[in-house]
Parts: structure tokens; sequence; C-alpha cells
């Protein structure tokens, strides 16, 4: 180990103390403004982690392995690799986007408030950096709690009954996989660590797929950590908690809660599930699949008709999370890469389509559709920043859900035609509910509510234009992205039996 | 510049680059300025086209791959341009079809404010960079780059008046349409793609990879890539939304509905001509879907008032038309029907664009009628469209449409049902057009007063597009004269590297007398239309068979009743009852359960002492049980 | 002698003591019957002591089997000073609610 300070712990505890500090901050316009500056260091640190990708060379800045529960076998060990790099950088890149857009939003206790959100992205680069089961339950409850309280103390109207659902069911999954992980843990093998001494079991991720479990016991604990990530992405038929949250949480928090939190399922599938139970994964992708299958459907349908905007883009992000989960079982190169890359994409194109929602409800204080209208005559930049970012979101060429949806949707169909067929539908239903939602949203004539809209400013403008960007840069050259995540696909794939 | 091909990519750059200036400077451009920027990228992309199709006359093609889109070990797929015979054609239909419009709308559009001005340029531009990207691509996902973003600019461009919600339905519905038909297409991709790992079209079209398809697999892909071009090319199912589509600006319609887009689907099966040659099956399936299209379209555009929606039934059969050409393997002929379709039809939009802006935005052909003698050169103009589009010989519609005919004649088999079916829509085409023209520009005026004050003949930059398409149709279709007529098809001898026609070849005799056949009906056709409408004073109530036409076969009510509404209702019933009552009652079911089950047990604590003993009691006579008996 | 008779000595007096604890709504013989509980129980301790001394396995440190033994007067102590702690609580309520009835005595709830 170097005397350097490594980077995961940097992107940990850079957000943590912000986190902290801001508690004990008086005034509202300090804590916004460290809360922004230091998500802008946290994003210059993951910017500058890319420059020291390469394993063998940058080992000692990459990984760490402090000994701090040694007699039962856990150390706490954080390593950054590609998959892991991919998602701190869009937690990185997030957060500021999240900050800077929103912050003509007035919260009570605004110290609290920007606390909470520091330490839930501390929270989310832990989940993203852990390498032992225990680290990772621990940042994986971190993570949890501040969103709690986020959306219980500056939440919507009924935000008491939704946080509390929300806290429960996601919790409850989270029990589930300590369960399997503590089964997993007593059937590890001896640890030896650097010192000389021994522990009977470990909670290292390479003990743990090194654990000796039988094809039966494989089996249920599948489903203990599945069930987990499950409610977490969510799947269906999971998903129940995720509309009405996303609806009451303020949109801060719904932000990061679509863009990145969601990205923790999938990412515990990567990082955990399929490397610890390779067979059980084999023998259960086909339900899975087919369970994601019915979700996309019927998340397109239910968003047809939802008349609040905040359900419906949460019903489509169901839908698109379920395409992903579905493609991570498929298991072969091209829709593992396809999900992967999706999780990059999906994460700010959905943030974008929440910092334009938050526009239209803070000037007009409306969230349903029927009840605005020719919100483009008002606010034209703000209505191309849309199009396109909701154009992104069906999926159109050159944007960058394309690259993803397509490769996912090519995979799928290597793995069974009629998956593809099936999933396939909801690119014409994604069309119907994201068109039928630009036209009476935003073309037509404007009426009393919309008639106030102003367009956007500066940091708005910025906080998209940023977005799209990316948009337009993963989706015309995809390949560097591929190029960066090409291995730990490959080495994924070689984990199916 | 020794070789021009080294610059194929300008010619899609550069309408980008126009589509970025008009697009980011709207609020700065005069509308002089963005009308000379859009219209003068095309221009640029149509000398350099032309120096292509020079280039490529001579024997030079090219196959290059500007830098890797996806690359892994299970799919290889780079940003590849191919430029051949057929794709520098259809560069050239785009970049001077679409020039001559860029022009046009620069005095269409011109009451337009500023803003939507350089904004409706900027469309147009991006349309013809998707359009371009769709015919240069190398490969199935380049040409579906370009396949969904002339679809995109559809959608812009249909809605482009967007604060009617009539416009704004018709681009919904015209993309969506066209999704379904892309989801066709993009399940076609998957298959090539698991089947052989790329989709170049090289590497598809070689015989090794033909080879690893089976039989059914070969069926499967065409008819799917058929699915796909039903979509764009608005054939039976999906054609509904291009009549739809006329709320768009005119010169959109003549652009993308008429002359480009919509024939992409003609491209995309000439390109892939070596697969669908394999697939006798699929082969059938689109000659019957285009001649039941062909057929069907033209019965609704003989009672239709709206002068934009009989060319848009008219554009529908004519397509129906090329694909009847393609099914039969008779490719040529389709493509060369793409480019007199092209010219005539692009005429014909334009034409009645320029009667719409003397009608001050009327388009009930009803209320016009003797519109020739206000403007003599959109008057004879569009009658040359007409004729040619009938397929009055020496006009280049007889060319190509009997080259689609004499193709289906020698079907073996059921051919001469096609040809007769085919002949009787042509008559039909012929009948509708000269309805059109003679309700439109002979007899007497029936607009209002203010309307016949207002007409005028249009200003040049609509009038002098209009003059050089109508020289265009009647001279395009003598690079295709057949050999009957002593020609030597020179566009067939041109696009021989890549289309093989498979059209059975007649005796020389026999198409004489298809030609005569032809001819004769099509006058009498024209002849007899002019008896019915040459002193047109509107007609009462259609009843009967009449009323089936106008309501278009009640095709968008079956639609409506079969697919939206059950859709609709489906939803709702998901999103009330499964959703909220089914899972979400379940799980608020497991919380109520909980809550209710402790209120329950709560009674048990009633503070009654005996009541705990006894508790205690049976609790331990349990554990004693379990241990003695389990 | 076989421990057959006190285990089924024991048993009797333990739920005499536990139908009386069950049955009885005065606190004095509920209070009783909790004895005759506790005595049942010494009982059997100090029979299974008893026939634990004689086993062979106990035989090499005798002190064992007497453990037991000592350790039922430890309870007969403890249960002396309950008693006396119990008797006083019952005076105590009956001076307060005049009444010795358990089922009258619920002020436990709520």
């Amino acid at each position: 180990m170097g005397s350097y300070i490594t980077f995961p712990e940097l992107l940990i505890w850079l957000p943590l103390l912000a986190g902290i500090s801001c508690f004990f901050m008086k005034k509202g316009e300090a804590a916004k403004t460290m809360a922004i500056l230091a998500s802008c260091i946290v994003l210059a640190v993951s910017v500058g982690s890319f420059f020291y990708t390469d394993a063998a060379q940058y080992a000692s800045y990459n990984t760490v392995n402090y000994y701090w529960l040694k007699h039962i076998g856990s150390s706490f060990f954080l390593g950054l690799d590609e998959t892991g790099r991919l998602l701190t950088f869009l937690t990185a890149l997030s957060f500021p986007i999240i900050f800077i857009s929103t912050q003509k939003n007035n919260y009570k206790n605004p110290g609290a408030f920007y606390g909470l959100m520091l330490l839930t992205m501390a929270g989310l680069m832990g989940v993203f950096v852990a390498i032992d089961a225990l680290v990772f339950y621990f940042f994986w409850e971190l993570a949890l709690i501040p969103v709690y309280f986020l959306c219980s103390r500056w939440g919507g109207e009924q935000r008491i009954q939704t946080t509390f659902k929300f806290f429960v069911y996601t919790f409850a999954g989270s029990l589930l996989m300590l369960v399997g992980i503590m089964y997993v843990y007593m059937h590890t093998p001896q640890r030896m660590f650097g010192d000389g001494s021994v522990s009977d079991h470990s909670f290292a991720l390479q003990s743990f797929m090194g654990a000796l479990l039988q094809p039966g016991e494989q089996q249920w604990l599948f489903w203990l950590f599945f069930i987990a990530f499950a409610i977490k992405m969510p799947v269906f038929p999971f998903h129940t908690w995720q509309p009405g949250t996303y609806d009451q949480a303020p949109t801060a928090v719904t932000m990061v809660l679509s863009g990145v939190m969601v990205k923790m399922g999938l990412f515990g599938v990567i990082r955990w599930l399929i490397p610890i139970l390779p067979a059980a994964t084999s023998m259960f992708a086909n339900l899975v699949i087919i369970l994601c299958i019915i979700g996309i459907i019927y998340a397109s349908c239910i968003a047809m008709v939802q008349d609040n905007l905040k359900k419906l883009v949460a019903y489509s992000s169901i839908a698109h999370i379920g395409l992903m989960c579905a493609s991570l079982f498929a298991l072969n190169e091209l829709s593992v890469q396809g999900a992967v890359i999706q999780l990059f994409s999906h994460g700010i194109n959905i943030i974008g389509m929440w910092i334009v929602i938050d526009l239209l409800e803070r000037q007009t204080g409306v969230k349903h559709i029927s009840q605005l209208g020719g919100v483009a005559q008002k606010a034209p930049v703000l209505t191309i920043f849309l199009v396109i970012i909701a154009l992104a979101n069906i999926a159109l060429p050159l944007t960058n859900a394309f690259v993803g949806e397509f490769l996912m949707f090519s995979g799928l169909f290597k793995a069974n035609a009629w998956y593809a067929v099936a999933a396939g539908l909801s690119i014409i239903l994604a069309a119907v509910y994201t068109l039928r939602m630009i036209q009476k949203v935003f073309y037509g004539e404007t009426n009393a509510v919309t008639a106030c809209v102003k367009d956007i400013s500066f940091a708005e403008k910025a906080s998209l234009g940023v977005i799209v960007v990316f948009i337009f840069l993963l989706g015309v050259m995809p390949q560097h992205i591929i190029e960066f995540t090409k291995e730990a696909v490959t080495a994924l794939i070689a984990l199916k039996k | 510049m020794s070789n021009i091909l080294e610059f194929v990519w300008l010619i899609p750059v550069l309408p980008l680059i126009g589509f970025l200036i008009n697009g980011l400077g709207r609020n700065n451009l005069s509308k002089g300025l963005s009308g000379i920027i859009g219209s003068g990228v095309v221009l640029a992309s149509f000398i350099i086209s032309v120096l292509v199709f020079v280039q490529v006359k001579s024997g030079g093609s090219l196959d290059n791959s500007y830098f890797d889109f996806i690359n892994i070990s299970s799919l290889q797929l780079g940003f590849e341009f191919k430029v051949d015979v057929l794709s520098s054609l259809f560069l050239l239909i785009i970049t001077g079809v679409g020039f001559l419009i860029h022009v046009y709308s620069t005095a269409y559009m011109h009451d337009e404010p500023a803003k939507d001005f350089a904004k409706y340029f900027s469309y147009l531009n991006l349309f013809v960079f998707s359009m371009l990207l769709l015919v240069m691509g190398g490969n199935f996902v380049i040409m579906f780059i370009g396949w969904e973003g002339v679809g995109l600019c559809s959608y812009l461009l249909i809605g482009y008046w967007y604060k009617k919600e009539e416009n704004t339905d018709a681009a919904n519905k015209a993309f969506v349409m066209n999704r379904i038909g892309d989801l066709g297409f993009l399940l076609a991709v998957f298959w090539i793609i698991a089947k052989i790992g790329s989709v170049n079209y090289d590497v598809v079209f070689s015989a090794a990879s033909l080879a690893k398809f089976s039989a059914t697999d070969i069926t499967g892909i065409t008819l799917l890539l058929f699915v796909g071009a039903t979509g764009k090319s608005a054939q039976i199912p999906l054609y509904t939304w291009l009549p739809d589509a006329m709320a768009g600006p005119t010169p959109v319609s003549a652009l993308i509905h008429a002359a480009t887009m919509v024939t992409a689907g003609i491209y995309m099966i000439a390109r892939s001509n070596a697969l669908f040659s394999l697939s006798e099956f699929t082969m059938t399936v689109i000659t019957i879907i285009g001649l039941a299209t062909a057929l069907l379209a033209a019965s609704i555009a003989i009672r239709q008032n709206d002068i934009k929606k009989v060319l848009a039934y008219s554009t529908v059969s004519q397509l129906g038309f090329m694909f009847l050409a393609l099914g039969t393997g008779n490719y040529v002929a389709a493509v060369f029907h793409v480019l007199t379709h092209a010219f005539f039809k692009a005429l014909m939009f334009l034409g009645s664009g320029s009667v719409i802006h003397a009608m001050g935005g009327e388009q009930d052909i009803r209320n016009m009628g003797g519109l020739h003698k206000h403007m003599k050169i959109t008057s004879v103009t569009f009658l040359i469209g007409c004729l040619a589009i009938s397929g009055i010989p020496g006009l280049s519609g007889f060319f190509s449409k009997d080259e689609i005919l004499a193709g289906a004649f020698g079907v073996h088999g059921y051919g001469k049902v096609i040809y007769a079916i085919a002949l009787f829509t042509a008559l039909l085409t012929a009948f509708y057009m000269f309805r059109l023209y003679f309700i439109t520009f002979t007899g007497k005026f029936r607009g209002t007063h203010e309307q016949e004050h207002h007409l005028h003949e249009s200003p040049a930059a609509m009038t002098i597009p209009l003059v050089i398409l109508a020289v265009l149709s009647i001279v395009g279709g003598y690079i295709g004269v057949p050999e009957a007529l002593g020609g030597n098809h020179a566009l067939a001898q041109y696009l021989s590297p890549v289309l093989k026609s498979a059209a059975h070849h007649l005796e020389h005799s026999t198409e004489y007398i298809l030609m005569a056949l032809s001819t004769i009906l099509v006058v009498a056709a024209i002849l007899f239309a002019w008896m019915k409408f040459k002193n047109y004073q509107g007609e009462g109530e259609a009843t009967g068979f009449g009323r089936l036409l106008q309501n278009k076969w009640y095709v968008d009510e079956i639609y409506t009743a079969v697919v939206t509404k059950p859709l609709a209702a489906l939803s709702g019933l998901l999103d009330r009852v499964v959703e909220k009552k089914g899972i979400d009652g379940f799980v608020n079911g497991v919380g109520r359960a909980v809550n209710y089950g402790s209120r329950q047990l709560r009674l048990v604590q009633n503070g009654q002492v005996g009541v705990y003993v006894l508790l205690m009691v049976i609790g331990m006579l349990v554990l004693f049980f379990i241990q003695l008996f389990a | 002698m076989d421990i057959k008779a006190y285990l089924v000595l024991s048993l009797t007096l333990f739920t005499i003591g536990i139908i009386g604890v069950l049955v009885r709504r005065n606190a004095i013989l509920v209070f009783m019957c909790i004895e005759l509980m506790l005595n049942a129980v010494n009982l059997l301790m100090v029979a299974f002591s008893k026939m634990h001394a004689v086993s062979p396995v106990m035989k090499a440190s005798a002190t064992y089997a007497s453990d037991a033994q000592i350790f039922v007067f430890f309870i007969m102590v403890v249960a002396a000073a309950e008693v006396s702690v119990g008797l006083a609580i019952i005076v105590m309520l009956y001076r307060n609610t005049h009444s010795v009835d358990i089922n009258f005595l619920n002020r436990l709830k709520n």
C-alpha cells in the first residue's frame, strides 16, 4: 500500500466530510455553495481517475485495503474497476448537475438538506467501490437512510406515507440480502491477512466467489440477493414503491433516485449476484428475463395513460430498467455491453428529463399533463432541450440510448428471438407515450397556467447542455465507452456456466 | 480533383452544417440568409453528387469506414459509407430534387417569422442529412440511423405548425406508425447479427454469408425488412399516416412524402436484392401487398376533395406500383419509377403548393376551378405532371410504368392477373389525376370573392423549380427506353453491377400490344374524366360505394377500434386495477395485515395475570410436545 | 428405590400447583400454589441428585452428588424470602383495595 490517498477513498471521504460540515452551516447559501463546490471537486477527482486506469501500473491509486475487522475476516477493501469507475463518474457528474439545476429551489433548513444529499453521494460512491461484502452492505444502507430523511422532510403532501413505504420496502430487500451475505460468508474458505492473522471466513468478493455452495443452496440464495436488487432497480412486480416516491420526493432527490440509485441494483447484479452465484443465474435467467419483459410492456402501457408527468417518467424508467436487467441476465457480449453503456446513458438522460419537469413545476406549480400546453411558445430553448432528451430516451439513433438499446435488443435476440420481439414492443409504446407528452405539454396553445412560463436561465442551460453533449458524444462515437468497458464485460461473460 | 470519391463524406456533412447554422443561429439570421444557407448547402451537396455520379459511371465506387461505431468481438460495426451505382443515383435524386424544393420553400414559407423560417430550413437540412445517411450507409445500421432520422424530421416537419392539435396528432401518428415498421427493420438486423455477426452489405450479401442462412432465416429476415418498408413507404397495413402527413407545409410533402423519404423502402429492398431474390414467399407477399396498396389507394383518391390528399393517396398508390415491381423481381423498373415519380410527384406537390399559396391556404378543390386563367405556369406544369403519371407515351411515367406492367405480365402463372389489376389501377390513376386537374384548373371559379381577387401566379422562386421539374418529368424517362422501342435502357446498364433484373423479357410484339393497350385505355380514362369534370359544379352527397371511398374504406376507424382503443382500455385497466388494486394492493396489504395482526395481538395483553400464566403454561406444554414428539 | 415414584409425586404436586394458579382467584391461594410448584421442583432436584450420585460416572468426585441437595437449601431460603415479600405485597394490596382477588388486580392493563 502506497502512502498516497487513493481514488476510492477520495470519492467517499470528500462528499462525506463536506456533507457533515454542511450540517453545521447556518446560512443556506453557504451550504449550497459548499455542496456545489464539493460535488465539483469530486467530479474532478473522478475525471482524474480516468487517467490512472491501468490496473497493474496504478494499483496503489485504485485499491485500498485497511484491516478493520480482522477476526471476522472483513477488511475495508475498496477498488475501482471499469464498471465501478463508470458509475462513480455517473454519480460524480450527476450531483453537480443536480445541485446547479435545482439551485433556485428554496429548501427549509438547507444545511441539513445539502448535508444529507452529500451523505447519499458518499454512500453511492461506497457501493460502487466496495469489494468487501460487509463494506458493500454498509454503504448500501448508508445511501438509503439519508434519502429517507430527505423525502420525509422535504417531500410533497403525501410524503410520510410514500417515504415510509419506500423505506420499509427497500429495507426489507436489504435484509434479505444481509441474510444471503451471512449465509455465503459461513461457507467461505479461511482467509489469511497480510500480517499473518487468520480468520475462519471472509467477506472479500474473491472469497465469496470461491464459496462452497451446493446447487440447492445457490438457488434460494439467488432469490435473496435478486429480490434485494430487484426492489432497488425496481423490476416488475417489486416496483410499486417507485412511482409514488418519484412523485412525492423533492425533485433533486428524485434525480438521485432515478439517475443513480437505481443503478445500485443493476450494479449489484454485475458485481455480486452473477459472480457469486453463476450456476443459479444461468438456471433462473430465463425466468428473470420473462419477468423483466412483462414489466417492460406493463410499465410502458401504464405510462401511456398517466396524466402525472412525474409518474409518466417513473413508469418509463421502470421499462428502461427492466430492459437493462433482462439484458444482464441474457449474459452475452452484446446484451451486457449494451446494458453497461445504458447504465450511464439512462442516468444522464433521466436526470435531464427531471430537470425539465422541475423547471415546469417550479414555474407553473402543476405537474399534470392535462393542465399544461403550449410551453414551446413561451420557452423554445427549454423545448429544444426537452425534445432532444426525450428522443434520446426513446433511443433515436445518434443519441446515447440508441447504442445501448440496440446492443441490448440484439443480445436479447441472440438469447431468444421472442424476447427481442416482446421487449421490442416497448420501442413503439415508448414513442407513443413520449410523443403524447411532448404534444400535450409543449405543443398547442398556451393556457392560463403556462402563460407565465419563462425560458431557462444560464445555469439550467449549462446543466442541460452538459447532458446533451453527452447524449451526442456517446451516440455518435460510442466506441470509446465500449473500449473502456470491454474487458469488464468479457470477464462477466466468462463466468457464465 | 482527381478522386472526388474521397470527398463523399461532404455530401451529408454539408446539410448537417446547414442544420447547425440555421438551428443555432435561428434568432439572429435574417430570412434571406437562412434561405441561402439552407439551399446553398444542398446545392453544394448536389454538385458533389453530380461529380460522384460521373466518377461512379466511369467505374469508381467507394467503401469506406470512417471510424468504429461499435466494435466488440461479436459485432464489428463501422461508420461506413458505400457509394456505388445505386446510391449515387439516389444521391442525385435527393440533393437535386431537394435543392429545388429548398429554393421553392424560400418563397413558399416567406410569410413565416424569421425564427420559424430558420427552424424550417434547419429541419429540412437535417432531413436531407438523414436521407443521405440512409442511402450512403455501408451497412444496415447506418441505414437505420438515416431511416429513423428521416422519420424524426418527418415528425418535426408535419408538426411544424405545432399550435394546431390536428397537425401534431398527424405528426405523432406518422412517427408511431413508422416506429412499428422500424421495429420490423430492427428485428431483421438483429437476426442478421445473430447469424453472421456483421451488418455490412458486402459481408451479408456475400455468397459465404448467404450460405449460412437457412431458408427460414431468409424468409424471416426479408419479411421483417419488408415490414420496415411498409412503415416508411406507406404500404398496407401501415399506410394511413401518409395522407395525414399532409398537415405539414406543402414543400415538405413534396420532398419527404413524395420524392425521397417514402422511397426509402424501395431503396432498402433494392439494396438487399441478393437476400430478397432468395425468398420466393417474400417476393409473393411484396407483390400482393404492392398491388393491393396501389389499387386501394387509387380507389380512395377518386373521391378525395383535398388537393393534397389526392396527391398523397396517389403517392401511396405509386409506391404500391414500385413494390409490385420489386416483388416481380423487376428491381430496375422499381428504381426507375422512383426516379420518374420523384420528378412528377414533386412537381405536382409543388404545383399544389403554388395553388394553395394563391388560394390563401385553401386546399379543397371544390372551392377552386378555372385557375388556369390566373396561373398559367402552374397549370401547364401541373398538366405535364398529370400526363406523366398517367403514362402518356413520350413522358417519363410512360417508360417506367410500362416497364413495371410488362414485368408483371411476364410473371409465370398468375402474371396476367397481376397485369390486369395493375392496368386497371393505372386507369384509375389517370382518371383521378385528371379529375383533380379539371376540377382545379378548368371550369368556373367556385371560391369566395376575396380568394378570386387574391389569385396570382407564384413568384419565380416557386415557378422556376416547377419548370425544371416539368422538363425532367418529360425527359426523365429517356434514360430507360426499352429495347422494344429501339433504346438500350441506359439506366439498366448503369445499375447492372448491383441490380440484376430477374423479370422475364417479353417478345417485342407482346410489348407493343401491351403498350398500345394501356395507352388507348389511359387516353379513354382521361377523356372520361374530361367529360365528367370539365364543367364541375360540385356534386351531391356521396352514397353507397362512393361514400365508402370518400371515407377511405373506414380504415382509420377500423384501426382505432381494433388497436388504439383496446390498447388504451387495456392500459387503463392495468393502471387502475392491476397496478393500484393488484400489485400495489398486495404490497399495501402486507403492511395492513401486519398492522391488523398487531392490533389483534395487542388484545391478548389484557393485564389479567391469570391469562398470562395460562399462556405461559400452554407455551411450555407446546415446547414439551415439540421436544418429545417432533 | 425406583426414581419413578419421586417423578410421579413431583409431577402431581407441580400439576396441582399449576391448576391452582390457573383456577384460583384468591391471591393467597395462588401464592401457596406457586410455593407448591417450587417445592415439587425441589423434590425433583433432590431425587435426581440422589440418582446421579450412584451413577458410575459421578463416583470419581462425590462432591458433585451433593451439589444439588445443597442447592435446594438455597432455593428454600430464597423461597422463604420471596414468601415474605410476596405476602407483604398481598397485605399492601388488601389494605389498598380490600380485596385479594387477582382478577380485580388488572392494573397492568393500560
